[in-house]
């Protein structure tokens, strides 16, 4: 019988996270204004998260568009329409694949290295060394972190899409025999700005929750090894499942 | 002939820092208990007791990262629990403190990490921020590792360079967190020399927390025992060597047993042995 207790006290846990998290991410904002001051530190930040997952995204990129040219194909020629492969692969990429995988891979890839980096950093007192030099660790730590991670994600997710679409002509045009013009004109006439612009709209919320979640856990994490190891499994759970309801109610909003 | 009448106000204002009555609890389990200290200008006091007496939750006290249950903590004249964060981060300018393992940035080399405290609060320009730089890595004999990165650093190093992160804002209050703990004698031989010229050349008052006995006796100017939650001894090294009371007795010396017994509290030992039970 002590399922209820125990169901009732994970609720609480839940709240009080989310609590947490909500000003959490109002400190996050409030020091934003100050840490775009120090472009330096955004720079190296931007590179950190969005030039050292590059080649993840643009690989990933190249085969979820590789895939998407044969499944599509399979498809469309079940119905006559081949020519429309290149409309169906760029839309699929731009709206839907290149946002939500970019987003998981950037979880994996730079939002666990945000959230051992800072856990770490906690973990051997340098958040409290920090402090003590009358420095605020959200401020200097993980606000050019936070700021880095959403300047990065949209641009990573734009290239995740380009090279799909690249990928999606590789294998519908030059292996399967689609015609490249009907290929590329169908693109063009198919997608449209608002197309263009879901993507993006979608990509910057994902690099929100991706950036906030992976720098809250970090900067809460338990400062031990297991801690930090247990914060950056919760970074990689917590974003894939945020990116997935985001995007759905991106979508139903947008649609 | 009149007497001279006492007067506790100079005493206070030859205080840095000031503990009164303070309490202190964390998750129902109480740390301090009416603890009283005070720390004195230019001196360099120590703070002493076994493991687990709440030594470091002590100078998180000092340093406002936490807040007294009860009582007065005071620091430069200012009440720490009067003060909100802005009016402590204002506070913690005038004070350095070193951590138990240097605490330093590792992604900044050693120049960049005695740097770090004045490219976040002035506007020096660069020129002027190489002299300090290289003047404190000096002080600390480190000058030529300024470009190290601090994995390269070993123990003592690391904490030399956190010295001179430390001093590089000129503090009035320098705190020192376990300074000797895992150094080989030789290095604890420079910190020891360090802390003392450090605080005697600056003019500055030191608190260091530490459970070495004989380097707190070559180095303290005064001393204070820390035993379950209160001052269990107070006054010079030398006194606290001298002092009768077991449990100062038991720590000056270094006994197993004692105040602080050598067993964890456990069930009686022939009644577990004889009904063998695992225990729980």
């Amino acid at each position: 019988m002590s399922f209820l207790p125990e169901l009732a006290s994970n609720g609480r846990g839940l709240i009080e996270k989310w609590g947490r998290f909500t000003l959490f991410t109002g400190r996050l904002f409030a020091v934003t204004p100050r840490a775009l001051l120090r472009p330096g530190l955004l720079i190296e930040q931007v590179y950190n998260t969005g030039a050292l997952s590059l080649v993840i995204v643009m690989l990933s990129g190249l085969f979820v568009g590789m895939v998407l040219g044969l499944q599509g194909y399979d498809l469309l020629r079940r119905f006559g329409s081949t020519e429309s492969l290149g409309s169906a692969v760029a839309l699929g990429l731009l709206r839907e694949l290149g946002p939500v995988v970019t987003a998981l891979l950037f979880a994996g890839r730079a939002g666990t290295a945000l959230t051992s980096e800072i856990g770490l950093m906690s973990a051997t007192d340098q958040l409290s060394a920090m402090e003590m030099m009358a420095v605020d660790p959200v401020r200097r730590v993980c606000a050019p972190r936070f700021i880095g991670g959403v300047i990065a994600m949209p641009l990573l997710a734009a290239i995740f899409s380009a090279i799909g679409i690249f990928g999606g002509q590789l294998v519908g045009v030059t292996l399967m025999g689609v015609d490249a013009g009907q290929f590329w004109s169908q693109m063009r006439g198919a997608v449209e700005l608002r197309d263009i612009t879901e993507g993006v709209i979608k990509s910057g919320a994902f690099g929100l929750a991706c950036s906030a979640i992976a720098v809250f856990e970090g900067y809460h994490a338990v400062p031990t090894a297991e801690g930090v190891g247990r914060a950056t499994t919760r970074t990689v759970v917590t974003s894939s499942v945020a990116v997935l309801v985001l995007d759905y109610m991106i979508t139903a909003l947008l649609l | 002939m009149a007497s001279v009448p006492e007067r506790p106000a100079t005493a206070a204002a030859g205080c840095i820092a000031r503990l009164d009555g303070v309490g202190y609890q964390i998750g129902g389990r109480t740390v301090f208990d009416g603890l009283d200290i005070a720390i004195e200008r230019g001196k360099v006091t120590a703070i002493m007791g076994p493991s687990g007496t709440g030594k470091t939750t002590l100078l998180r006290l000092i340093t406002g990262q936490i807040r007294a249950s009860r009582g007065r903590v005071e620091v430069d004249g200012e009440d720490l629990g009067g003060l909100d964060t802005d009016g402590l981060y204002r506070l913690r300018r005038r004070m350095g403190m070193l951590f138990q393992n240097g605490a330093l940035l590792t992604d900044l080399d050693v120049y960049e990490n005695v740097a770090f405290p004045l490219r976040e609060h002035t506007r020096l320009p660069e020129a002027l921020v190489a002299r300090i730089v290289l003047m404190k890595l000096q002080a600390v004999g480190l000058r030529g590792a300024a470009r190290l990165m601090p994995a390269e650093l070993s123990g003592g190093m690391a904490r030399r360079v956190a010295l001179a992160r430390a001093i590089v804002m000129d503090p009035k209050l320098l705190i020192y967190d376990e300074p000797f703990a895992g150094l080989d004698p030789i290095a604890m031989g420079v910190v020891l020399r360090l802390i003392r010229s450090t605080n005697d050349a600056l003019g500055l008052t030191s608190i260091v927390v530490s459970h070495d006995v004989q380097e707190i006796g070559l180095l303290a100017d005064r001393a204070y025992l820390l035993s379950a939650g209160r001052v269990a001894a107070a006054g010079t090294p030398a006194t606290l060597a001298a002092d009768p009371a077991p449990a100062v007795r038991q720590f000056m010396g270094g006994e197993a047993d004692g105040p602080v017994p050598f067993h964890y509290p456990a069930p009686d030992y022939a009644e577990q042995l004889l009904g063998a039970e695992v225990p729980t």
